[in-house]
């Protein structure tokens, strides 16, 4: 019981934060919901353009969603931590009998949460506004958020530990994480489009097999359920390892004095 | 007393909350803390005194588990913080003026938090029954950023005594507060103090305050405990004036400490 009231005490802070601002709340969506709709209205403009009379939107809108949730996993689970930094509270969160797993299930549950408003709003707009039917997916669409939401999570853990390890500046790593990645997890384009290094960074990218096998379905094939299954091992993986890595900079943190150091180094 | 000559007091292990044997903290070759080991009892409240630097607020961070001994022990309540952090931290807690509550949440919200955080049974009776003790009802919604130093440090106060631990740490609490206040805090963490089976660990720059409410103090320097005794006896044993003439000398002149009664 002690676990899930710590677990909560991480979740009921981010509500009342984000209860309490604009400024949180309406990134939950809008951001998602300008993407939506600027890319729904690209692939309104290439769909009437193309002679061939192909459907773009199930690719590149679908593309866009998928990507922008997982994007939305990975900022919900760094937010939650930043709210620590950006409020000086490493000293009094720490000090507390949290454990550092309870801690980082906290962060998990709280970007399920606010990332699956992004999704809801992202679906709604999409469905109802541009006519994407996530039926051309199938089933499939389950294992394809699921291997983004695995991969999310794995990259917002990373993320603040990269952010406990060298400071509240690092943050500026965070962002833009996911904009590096896109091109290598070939989000709108085919694997075979990108030179050979590049195809071998991608087959360590889960996201690269969902897209994939999003195209392969577009286009008649079905998707490669082993690919997929290496999708979910990956990110499954990475989860394990950046949980490891994270609990391995919270132990140095606490070793070299970096946790109680935090406060001050925040505030210079 | 010279600690170094007879070695520091002992409390009876059930009567103890906090004890911290051979505690060393070395960053690299500048050593923070250097084989400091004392006892807190319940019902006692123990000043941990020095110059800025000496060691007390790294003894604090230790204590609470955010900072890893190089060497040494500390057990609360008898549960060893290296082997059983969470336990011995559920019983524990602390207020101190470079760790505010979080500026963006309420009083309310801050205490419901780490109410949560403690496994505080019972949180929301206890929360109104901090509001009231420490005369914060009616900043309740209020951002703890907002509120003056007096007030955060009375909100702070209430967050330390949540989980009514056995082993309060206290880092400087009055020294933004003005007289008044300082005095009805004072006497409320003292009242606090009083019940059963409390210890408290309190550290300040106020003489004064330490003469009035600490039953022992550990005079610290460069890491090591110098002297220890009762604060009102211990300046005249060094042929000081005050408590806080002992502490300029133990601040400046350490080694001209070198016997009793000096």
């Amino acid at each position: 019981m002690r676990h899930l009231s710590r677990i909560a005490a991480i979740l009921l802070r981010q509500f009342y934060l984000i209860r309490g601002s604009p400024a949180r709340l309406l990134p939950l969506f809008v951001w998602a919901g300008v993407d939506i709709v600027l890319w729904g209205f690209i692939t309104r403009y290439l769909n009437a353009i193309n002679p061939s009379g192909h459907n773009f939107i199930p690719a590149l809108l679908g593309a866009v969603l998928l990507w922008d949730f997982f994007t939305r996993v990975m900022f919900g689970v760094t937010t939650t931590f930043l709210e620590d930094v950006w409020s000086r509270n490493f000293l009094n969160l720490f000090a507390t009998p949290l454990s550092i797993s309870e801690y980082l299930g906290g962060l998990v549950i709280s970007s399920i949460v606010t990332s699956s408003i992004g999704l809801a709003v992202m679906l709604i707009l999409a469905t109802v506004v541009f006519g994407l039917s996530f039926f051309v997916y199938g089933l499939m669409l389950i294992p394809f958020l699921l291997v983004l939401f695995l991969f999310g999570i794995a990259l917002g853990i990373l993320a603040c530990a990269l952010v406990l390890r060298y400071g509240p500046a690092a943050e500026w790593f965070v962002w833009p994480i996911p904009a590096v990645l896109s091109p290598f997890a070939a989000v709108f384009y085919p694997l075979s489009t990108l030179p050979k290094w590049m195809q071998y960074v991608a087959h360590l990218l889960p996201p690269s097999y969902v897209f994939e096998s999003m195209r392969s379905i577009l286009a008649g094939s079905p998707a490669s359920g082993i690919d997929l299954f290496w999708g979910v091992l990956l990110a499954l993986s990475y989860i394990l390892l950046t949980g490891r890595y994270f609990t391995r900079i919270y132990r140095y943190a606490v070793r070299t004095g970096l946790i109680a150091r935090y406060s001050a180094e925040t505030a210079s | 007393m010279m600690t170094e000559q007879s070695g520091p007091l002992r409390v009876p292990s059930a009567m103890k909350v906090l004890s911290l044997v051979n505690l060393c903290k070395r960053y690299g070759a500048p050593v923070a803390v250097d084989g400091v080991s004392f006892d807190v009892g319940r019902n006692e409240i123990v000043g941990l005194l020095g110059p800025n630097g000496a060691g007390k607020t790294t003894i604090i961070n230790m204590v609470l588990g955010i900072l890893e001994p190089t060497a040494g022990t500390i057990q609360i309540e008898g549960v060893d913080i290296a082997l059983h952090r969470g336990q011995a931290l559920e019983r524990t807690n602390f207020t101190a003026v470079y760790a505010p509550l979080p500026g963006n949440l309420t009083v309310y919200q801050n205490l419901r938090f780490f109410g949560l955080l403690y496994g505080v049974r019972g949180l929301a009776t206890r929360i109104e029954e901090l509001l009231k003790q420490f005369d914060i009802e009616r900043f309740r919604d209020t951002k703890c950023g907002v509120l003056s130093s007096g007030e955060q440090t009375r909100a702070g106060l209430a967050k330390a005594m949540l989980n009514q631990p056995h082993l309060l740490l206290l880092d400087e609490p009055t020294a933004s507060l003005d007289p008044a206040s300082a005095r009805d805090i004072r006497a409320k963490i003292c009242e606090f103090a009083g019940r059963e089976g409390v210890g408290v660990l309190w550290t300040s720059h106020n003489m004064v305050e330490v003469e009035k409410v600490c039953d022992r103090v550990l005079f610290l320097s460069h890491g090591k405990i110098l002297l220890e005794g009762d604060p009102k006896t211990l300046p005249h044993e060094y042929g000081k004036e005050t408590l806080e003439d002992l502490f300029i000398t133990v601040a400046n002149e350490p080694l001209t400490l070198g016997g009793n009664g000096a």
